[in-house]
This record gives C-alpha cells, structure tokens and sequence, in this order.
C-alpha cells in the first residue's frame, strides 16, 4: 500500500486582511487514515479545509494533494481534482430547492452521463449507506440536524472520492446523532479506503476515532501525534485544550486595555 | 485632509466592487454549457424570473394606460385634438413608460428575490458545497439567471406597452367616446418601426442587462449573513432603479436628441 502522505503542507502562510491566520504551517495526512484536526474556535480550522479544497489561496506555501500542488492549478484541473474530494460542510449545505434524492444524485448527474436507472441504484445504496434510504422523498426543510448532515454526507460520497472532508461534524448533535455520526465517519473510511480529515473542537468524539491528530493554535500547530501521544503530551497549552481548562496559556482574559483606566480609578484624587 | 483620503478609499472600493463585478459577468458568460444540461436550468428561471413577474406587469401595465388615457383626454380636449390621444399613449409606452417601469418593477419584483435567493445560498454554503463538488456556481447558478433576465425584461416591456394601449383604449374609446377609427388610425401613421419600436426594444434590452446583472452580483458578493442578505437587496433595488433612470436620459439624449 501507497505510505506516503494524502496531504502535504508545507510553510503554510495565511493571511485575512491584517489578520494572519497561519504562520507557517506544516502538516501531513496520511493516506487512508482519519485525522482529526483540532484548536480553539476562530482559529482557522475551517480555513484549513478551503486552502485544501482550493477555495482559498495561501499567501506563500505549497499545498499538495493527491500529488498535485493545488494554489497553482488551472480552473480546469482544480475542478477535476475536486470530483476526488468530499466535503461535508457544518451546516450540511443540501441543495434546498432539491429532494433527499436528487441532492445526492446531483454529483452523480452534472459529472457523470449514466442512465437513469444506475444512478438511482447508487443514490439508494449511497443513502442505505447512511440510513436514510426511506427518507428520499423529503424535501430538506423536513429533515433535522443530524439527517440533514447524513444526507450531505452521502451526497459527498456519491462519486466514490478519495478524500472527505468534515467540517465540525458533531456541533450541535444530539448524543444519538453524534454516535451516530461517529460511527458512519469510522465505517466510511474501513469500508470505502477513504483519507478522512475532521475539522473539530469536540474533543472526546475525535479523539475517540482518529488516528492522528494535530492541534492548531495561534497561526500554528501546537501539538500532533497520535491520539495516545497527545494525551500525555508536556505543552500546557495542549492539555488545556485537551482538558477544557478555563484559564491557562490560553487566557480566560481577551486582551483589554488596563482595567484601572477602563473603570477610570486611576489618578482620582491626585 | 481625512476626508480627501475617505473620498480616495471610496473611490478605491467602488472601482474594485466594478472590476469584481465585470470579472463576475465574464465568469459567468464565458461558458457555455450543453444544450441538455443547460436548457433546462435555463427554463427553470425564465418562469420564475419572467413568467412569474407577468401578474404585476399586466396589471401596472393596465392602470398606467387607463391613466394615460385619462390624463391625455384631458390636455388634448383643451386643444380639441383628442383623436390623437392614441398616437400619445402609444408613443409614450413604447418609447418611455414600457421599457423603464418595466425595469423597473422587474428589479423590485424579480431583481430582489434573484439577489435574496443567491445571497442565501451563499450564506447556507451551498455555493462553496457546489465548488467543493467541481461544480462551477458561475455557471451553474449564476449564468441561467442571467440569462433568464436578460431575455425576460424585453419580453415583459412589450406586454407591457401593448396591455397599456388596449388599457388606454378601453379609457379613451369606450369610457371617453373618442372615435375608435381615428385612435387607431393615428397611432399607425405615427408610430414609425424603427425609430420609436425597435429604440424601445434597445432600452429595454439594455434595462434587462443591467438590472439582472446587478441583482445577481449583488446576491453573489452580499456578506454572507441576514444583515448582509438585507443590505443587498436594498443595494440592488436602489442601483437597478438609479442605473434604469440614469441609462434612459442617455439613451434618450441619443436616440431622440437630434433635432
């Protein structure tokens, strides 16, 4: 089996207005595993998915997928490479006009000329795969949260990709649905060989199923390892993360001008 | 001196909003897609763009001419050459009322729901989750509306003018008792083809293309949020009715200024 990393970054640069996002950023997926990649809310992690996706640009740096340095495609090959690629974005992102069916069968129809009759067969063993064969017929304004999410992830699996993407795939789940998730995530990349990379601040949940992890902070990565080497890594910043605590490298405080000017304490009566 | 530099980052923003929207627009158009894939999307728009904007045209339609027709009767009974009230109603549709309240209401009945519409697919990630599937939002999304805008407006400027005739026919000859022959008879003989028809038809040409291309860019670039979704509609409405008003003076000047 092919060993070498899915994804390749290297000295990743990212810049949003004056805002740096990333600051040299280094990072391999392995191919045919799930890694989960984890950090504090507002620290990019979903910008992390677009510059893999090609979405967005980096300011300097290479990101390599599948082989092919993405910020430097053309239009025509950044889209052939995407047909490799799923991604199942936090809100879903189902097609609202279209039905449970024709939301997964749309990759299927706009990339591929096959006869009606097959894509329905894939369609329903896509949606089987999910659970959700009964609900085709549903417009997506009936489903809940977490069919919405079942449903988007069969759509991204309906042209067989390489590598799939998940964006914060537990927030706001219920314990069902989460388990639920969990366990489609795992069966997806035994079953199909999929590379999995899970964006996600829900401890627990990723570390229970990845393979590797890595902790992004402040523009860059703090800490990375499998899920056991984490647990006992020696960055406090990691184990405050990891732990949930409230203050600690990262502080409790957003940076605020000196509280004694702010209440205007100082200086009276002098 | 601040205010010299607000002035120049003003002047910056609005160049770079122009050239993102030129950019937008030959994005979109650039491709054109097969026949099978891309007739039907097309289809889809052109009713809920055009056909579903028939209602408010026929009725604006049919009160703008009644009121023309009232309005006409009065001036030119003073003069007492109320024969010619159906060469006025005519001429003044054709040329100027079809084209520009059509536009009009077309960007407040069609042009917002366009913008509404892809700015919240924009805001529901549909958009990105297209592109993630190679899947070019331009042209899958953007190009069918435009082009759904561009043929709809001169479509619905002519019901326009031909619904506020009759509607203007209906006040003048049969409610004001203005000799049917002579209404008819006058607004053939002055109605030239050419120079006041097929200039409407340019108008209206030019009105759907910047109306439905504002609309779309508006919803395409909007700040992905209900705030920004807000503000765009109300930009679209605002700049489609400015460019409409603002285009038909040039227009004007040029097809009718040489005296």
């Amino acid at each position: 089996m092919d060993t070498s990393p899915y994804i390749e970054l290297r000295d990743v640069v990212f810049n949003r207005g004056n805002r740096r996002i990333f600051d040299g950023v280094s990072l391999d997926i392995p191919r045919g595993r799930i890694t989960a990649i984890m950090g504090p809310s507002g620290t990019g992690k979903t910008t992390l998915l677009r510059l893999i996706g090609g979405q967005l640009k980096p300011d300097s740096g290479s990101v390599v997928v599948a082989g092919e340095n993405v910020p430097q495609l053309k239009r025509k090959a950044l889209y052939r490479l995407r047909e490799k690629m799923g991604m199942l974005f936090q809100s879903g992102a189902l097609f609202t006009d279209l039905s449970v069916f024709e939301n997964v069968a749309f990759p299927l129809r706009v990339h591929t000329t096959l006869p009606e009759d097959m894509i329905r067969d894939i369609v329903l063993m896509k949606l089987e795969a999910v659970g959700l064969r009964g609900a085709r017929d549903l417009m997506p304004a009936e489903l809940s949260g977490g069919m919405t999410r079942r449903v988007a992830l069969a759509r991204s699996i309906a042209l067989d990709p390489e590598l799939i993407m998940y964006d914060e795939p537990f927030t706001g789940q219920d314990p069902i649905a989460m388990g639920v998730l969990v366990k489609l995530i795992r069966d997806l990349n035994s079953t199909m060989g999929l590379t999995s990379v899970l964006v996600s601040h829900d401890v627990p949940e990723s570390l229970s199923i990845c393979h590797y992890a890595c902790i992004v902070a402040d523009g860059r990565i703090i800490g990375d390892g499998t899920p056991e080497e984490l647990r006992a890594h020696p960055s406090e910043q990691v184990q405050q993360f990891l732990r949930g605590h409230p203050d600690g490298p990262v502080p409790f405080h957003y940076p605020a001008a000196d509280a004694a000017q702010d209440w205007s304490v100082a200086g009276r009566g002098d | 001196m601040d205010r010299l530099a607000a002035f120049g980052r003003l002047g910056m923003s609005v160049i770079a909003s122009l050239g993102r929207s030129g950019r937008f627009l030959v994005g979109a158009l650039a491709g054109v897609p097969r026949p099978s894939v891309g007739f039907p999307l097309l289809l889809k728009q052109l009713y809920s763009v055009g056909v579903l904007s028939l209602a408010i045209i026929v009725v604006s339609g049919l009160f703008i001419g009644m009121v023309l027709g009232l309005q006409g009767y009065t001036i030119l009974s003073d003069y007492g050459s109320e024969a010619a009230i159906g060469q006025m109603i005519a001429l003044t549709l054709v040329r100027e009322l079809g084209p520009v309240v059509t536009a009009l209401l077309f960007a407040g009945r069609a042009g917002s729901a366009l913008t509404a519409e892809i700015g919240l697919m924009k805001a529901t990630e549909q958009l990105s989750s297209m592109e993630m599937m190679g899947v070019d939002p331009l042209r899958r999304v953007i190009a069918p509306r435009l082009w759904a805008g561009f043929i709809s407006v001169p479509v619905l400027a002519a019901v326009f003018s031909v619904v506020g005739i009759w509607g203007g026919m209906l006040v003048g000859v049969e409610w004001l008792g203005v000799f049917e022959g002579s209404f008819w008879g006058n607004m053939q003989s002055s109605v030239s083809f050419t120079a006041d028809v097929l200039n409407g038809v340019v108008k209206s040409l030019v009105f759907g293309f910047v109306c439905t291309w504002i609309a779309v860019y508006q919803g395409y670039d909007c700040v992905p949020t209900s705030a920004g979704i807000s503000a765009a509609t109300t930009k679209t409405v605002v700049y489609s009715s400015l460019a409409v008003l603002g285009l038909d003076f040039v227009l004007t000047a040029v097809m009718f200024g040489d005296f």
